[in-house]
């Protein structure tokens, strides 16, 4: 039971379009466990990114019950919401989303300064996240300076950095090439295994989905098969590079 | 979260905005230099003027004459007494000094003028006025005139002129006075239409033996109570006119102030809300990272009131070296200035007070912060679900 960091129950989400209403979301089932490596998959327009939504607390359901990490969502406030996010929860997205003034050390440390540890644990902590993404020469620079790969990079470091419960990674290849986007699947699995962190994907990439150990599939915002895999054994790990 | 932090980040953003960060910042010291180097300069006009006036006319404070009105000349002549004994231990030891005055014409260049004779005690060490000058002359009635009244008039020094005035039984006396000393003094009103004389020598001449009209107190010295029929005006209100028109002066900067403001607060108000709109990715991505609307929102508040900061600062850079020099050298007054009623010498020394920086300072500051908060209001209507949507970075 302790183990269920995500438990959704009959969870609608409709969206208000001017005198109608759609549905995203119809009557979503799911439970994770802490330490799953899964994802969303689905065409377009199925709904993946509201589900992620929701399970990140940026988003509340319109029916149904969500509880994650232990917080039922229909009660949470938007405080106690932004307190559970800084503490449990790493979010990747498409587009990385870097703080373009700071520097790639600042940026991971940032969500650090949010928690307000101590300096000397600070540091020990970013530069841990930073060497587990292979960054540790790019301290100094600034998000122009550096490519897509290295920038998502530094995305997964800082979303990591304080050791979350679960990482939701919406579409975190979208905008990579082969090479890179295997590089940083290889990192997340990694670090999925090392720290134990759960980590939930929204994808419509055979790239991700190739490394997946349960593969959750979304139509039309319904769950129409959830699987679990076993992921190809051919992908290196990353301590390989 | 640790409000420096919030601080931190909010100046990296604002350095980062780059040029027009540097232009707001520019535009807005420039309003912050130019109100405290206005205002030093009304200030500067103040002081000046009353210190001048008090050296040259007002002293520590008046006793009048309770007929005296000084808006009309014609109650000069019956706005006099009996110098009041009580006062008189005071004028003994020279810390107070009595002053009559007779109304009269002169007469130069043919044309007539009227003027008003002032004696005063040519020992007298409570003005400034150079009444000692007087005491070894040998002519029989020597005047102190002022050098505007001197080129008003065409007088010169050593030169005589005749001055006609009624005495106190009502009929025309006249005498020849020689201009003894021409003296300098930035206070017109002892200087335009006024002829000094010795104070014993217009009792005489006059008929008016142990008269006067006022009598000035020196500095600091505590007024006693005089009798019934003179009556006690301290600084505040023989300087209420300068100091009302100081102030209207003022007020109608304060219209040029509202102005400079406007136009400063106007372009960070629009640097603040183009800044929210391009940067709404970063707000939802800030929430996902854990900040509450109420952080974001004191993010990009304090983003905007920190050019009020910076632009404090970077005004001081050049303001201070600036309106330093101003206070030290002067603003030489152009001729024309001169006239306008008021105590000005050839050269106006600003004056900032502790009161004005600090003021002027606040008050921009605070503007400066509602203009930034007014825009990031917004940010608690936003959601980071659709700000954070969206396939363009
Ligand atoms: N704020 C909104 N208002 C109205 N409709 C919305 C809103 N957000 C999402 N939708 C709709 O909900 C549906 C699901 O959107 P969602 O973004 O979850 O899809 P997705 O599976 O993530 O798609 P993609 O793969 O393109 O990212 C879509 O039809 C979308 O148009
Ligand atoms: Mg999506």
């Amino acid at each position: 039971m302790e183990n269920k960091i995500v438990e959704l129950q009959q969870v609608d989400k409709a969206y208000r379009m001017g005198r109608h209403e759609f549905l995203a979301l119809k009557k979503v089932n799911l439970v994770i466990e802490k330490g799953e490596f899964c994802g969303l998959v689905g065409p377009s327009g199925s709904g993946k990114t509201t589900l992620l939504n929701i399970v990140g607390t940026l988003d509340t359901p319109t029916a149904g019950r969500a509880m994650v990490l232990n917080h039922g969502l229909e009660n949470l406030t938007h405080r106690q919401a932004a307190r559970l996010r800084s503490r449990y929860i790493g979010f990747i997205f498409q587009t990385f989303n870097l703080l373009p003034v700071y520097t790639v050390y600042e940026n991971v440390e940032f969500p650090l300064l949010l928690l307000g540890r101590p300096e000397p644990e600070r540091h020990k902590m970013v530069m841990e996240a930073l060497e587990s993404v292979h960054l540790l020469d790019k301290l100094d620079n600034r998000p122009a300076q550096l490519s897509g790969g290295e920038s998502q990079r530094v995305a997964i470091a800082r979303s990591i950095v304080k050791k979350p419960q679960l990482v939701l990674a919406d579409e975190p290849t979208a905008n990579l090439d082969a090479e890179n986007s295997h590089h940083i699947l290889r990192i997340m699995r990694e670090l999925n295994s090392r720290y134990n962190i759960t980590f939930l994907f929204s994808t419509h990439d055979e790239k991700v989905i190739s490394y997946l150990r349960r593969k959750i599939s979304l139509v039309d915002g319904r769950i129409v098969s959830d699987e679990h895999l076993r992921p190809e054994e051919n992908h290196a790990t990353a301590s390989d590079l | 979260m640790q409000p420096l932090l919030i601080f931190k980040l909010a100046v990296r953003n604002l350095i980062g905005a780059g040029l027009r960060t540097w232009l707001n910042v520019g535009a807005l010291s420039f309003v912050f230099v130019t109100i405290i180097g206005t205002q030093g300069i009304y200030n500067g006009l103040n002081e000046q003027a009353t210190h001048a006036m008090i050296a040259m006319e007002l002293g520590g404070g008046q006793y009048w004459h309770r007929n005296l009105d000084p808006f009309d000349p014609l109650t000069f002549e019956s706005a006099r007494g009996e110098i009041p004994s009580a006062l008189q231990p005071l004028i003994e030891s020279g810390k107070a000094a009595p002053l009559l005055i007779v109304p009269g014409v002169i007469f130069p260049g043919g044309q007539m003028q009227t003027v008003q004779l002032k004696g005063l005690p040519v020992n007298q060490k409570i003005l400034k006025l150079p009444m000692q000058s007087l005491a070894n002359s040998d002519a029989d009635f020597p005047v102190l005139i002022g050098s505007r009244m001197a080129s008003a008039t065409g007088l010169r020094q050593g030169d005589r002129i005749m001055v006609r005035w009624r005495d106190v039984h009502g009929t025309y006396d006249a005498r020849e006075v020689f201009v003894q000393t021409v003296f300098k003094t930035s206070v017109g009103t002892v200087d335009e239409q006024q002829l000094w004389m010795p104070l014993k020598k217009l009792q005489q001449l006059t008929g008016l033996e142990n008269k006067a009209g006022k009598i000035i107190l020196a500095a600091n010295i505590a007024p006693v109570d005089a009798g019934e029929e003179w009556i006690f005006h301290d600084l505040d209100y023989l300087l209420k006119d300068l100091r009302e028109m100081v102030k209207t002066k003022s007020v109608s900067a304060m219209f040029m102030y509202i102005l400079l403001l406007s136009l400063a607060l106007l372009a960070i108000f629009d640097t603040q809300v183009l800044s929210i709109f391009k940067r709404r990715k970063e707000i939802g991505m800030l929430m996902a990272l854990g900040m509450t609307r109420g952080q974001v929102i004191q993010l990009f508040t304090l983003e905007g009131a920190i050019h009020g900061m910076l632009a404090a600062g970077f005004g001081a850079l050049y303001g201070i070296p600036l309106l330093g020099y101003l206070a030290t050298h002067g603003w030489a007054l152009p001729e024309y200035t001169r006239g306008y009623g008021m105590a000005l010498g050839e050269r106006l020394y600003p004056s900032y007070g502790p009161v004005l920086v600090a003021g002027t300072t606040v008050l921009v500051l605070a503007a400066v912060t509602i203009v930034s908060f007014l825009p990031a209001r917004k940010i608690a209507d936003m959601k980071p679900t659709e700000t954070l949507r969206g396939k363009v970075q």
